[in-house]
């Protein structure tokens, strides 16, 4: 470690990149968000929440007039996402929850695939933050699809029947409340490693990005700086591929636990 | 450096070994995977496609876990950083 102590610590300390801040800022000048308290709950605008509406407005003005302008033939910008779109169809939605139910989730898995992608994206351009390198974001996303698993069980199966079948038949009745518990944590776990594994995915590619460009200012001398800047061209290419295969990921696995949902597991 | 103490050392030693572990794990279990659909894709190169979809997958869902094990050590240190700071510029 330097021997500058307590003046080096500060300049590698990027934990203020990760947290949500209260103002945009662009090229040295401070945008202030609106503060909003509801009690004791903090709901102000931060950036993250500003780059969650830049990503669901981005996938509104793609989707809505490319809908509208739906064409046989595809050209322009349709020729890019129908290929994405009839992949997250034909891989995700329809192996997992088939032809009855598959149209009617399509919605919700294309939302979830482009609205996660483009918000993971929005940390790779200069000024942006990634929203899902926030832990409340990905957590509201996993509850979500928690909400979407029980409901969708419990509609498809039966309400009582949903949480019956969610432990093995034929089991001794002793063992039955010990299995429910362990069967409950595993329903509650899976939505919670989704959680962890988007945040963790998205947060440890800015973490290194921010230590490799720190090292800059720890060094401060200009071979070091051009290497640095190369390695964090290589880092983003690989955050690129990493924000793209996180979202399907994502969507993936949401997939899986909601059409296992649907019809008794065991 | 000198006022830090054993205990907070002990600490970051601990979050420093547990990323590297949880590095070797990663590295372990993907190197495992690549190898493995390598060769079932050389055995059959019809199936390569199914084979490289899986492979990505499986990896991303190993690669998840060892991240979990990184998020706890970056906790681990950076509730020991505050304690650190304060501890030198008390100095």
């Amino acid at each position: 470690m330097s021997s500058e102590g307590a003046h080096s610590l500060d300049q590698l300390d990027i934990q203020h990149h990760l947290d949500a801040q209260h103002s945009l800022s662009f090229f040295g000048y401070e945008v202030p968000l609106p503060h909003l308290h509801l009690g004791d709950l903090d709901l102000s605008i931060t950036n993250h929440v500003v780059m969650m509406m830049l990503a669901a407005g981005i996938c509104a003005a793609i989707f809505i007039p490319m809908a509208r302008r739906w064409s046989e033939v595809p050209r322009g910008l349709q020729a890019f996402f129908e290929p994405v779109i009839l992949f997250v169809r034909d891989a995700i939605v329809m192996p997992h929850l088939g032809h009855h139910l598959g149209p009617a989730f399509l919605p919700f898995f294309l939302t979830a695939f482009f609205f996660v992608f483009f918000m993971n994206a929005l940390g790779l351009v200069p000024f942006g933050a990634s929203a899902t390198g926030n832990i409340f974001v990905t957590g509201a996303l996993a509850v979500i699809t928690l909400v979407t698993i029980v409901a969708t069980g419990m509609r498809q199966q039966g309400p009582l029947a949903f949480w019956k079948n969610l432990v093995p038949p034929g089991l001794p009745l002793a063992l039955w409340p010990l299995m429910f518990l362990i069967e409950i944590v595993g329903l509650l776990a899976k939505p919670f490693a989704l959680m962890v594994r988007l945040w963790a995915n998205m947060t440890g590619g800015h973490i290194v990005l921010g230590v490799v460009l720190g090292f800059i200012f720890l060094f401060k001398n200009l071979p070091v700086a051009g290497i640095s800047v190369l390695a964090a061209v290589a880092l983003s290419i690989l955050e690129l591929f990493v924000a793209v295969l996180q979202a399907y990921i994502f969507t993936f696995l949401s997939a899986l636990f909601i059409g296992a949902a649907t019809h008794a597991e065991h | 450096m000198e006022n830090y103490s054993t205990g907070v050392g002990l600490a970051l030693l601990g979050a420093g070994i547990g990323a590297g572990l949880a590095a070797l794990a990663a590295g372990i279990g993907i190197s495992r995977i690549a190898g493995n659909s390598v060769e079932s894709m050389a055995r059959q190169p019809e199936a390569a496609g199914d084979i490289r979809g899986a492979m990505i997958l499986t990896a991303a869902l190993i690669e998840g876990v060892a991240l979990f094990a990184c998020a706890i050590c970056f906790m681990i240190q950076s509730g020991l950083a505050e304690k650190i700071t304060t501890i030198l510029k008390a100095k």
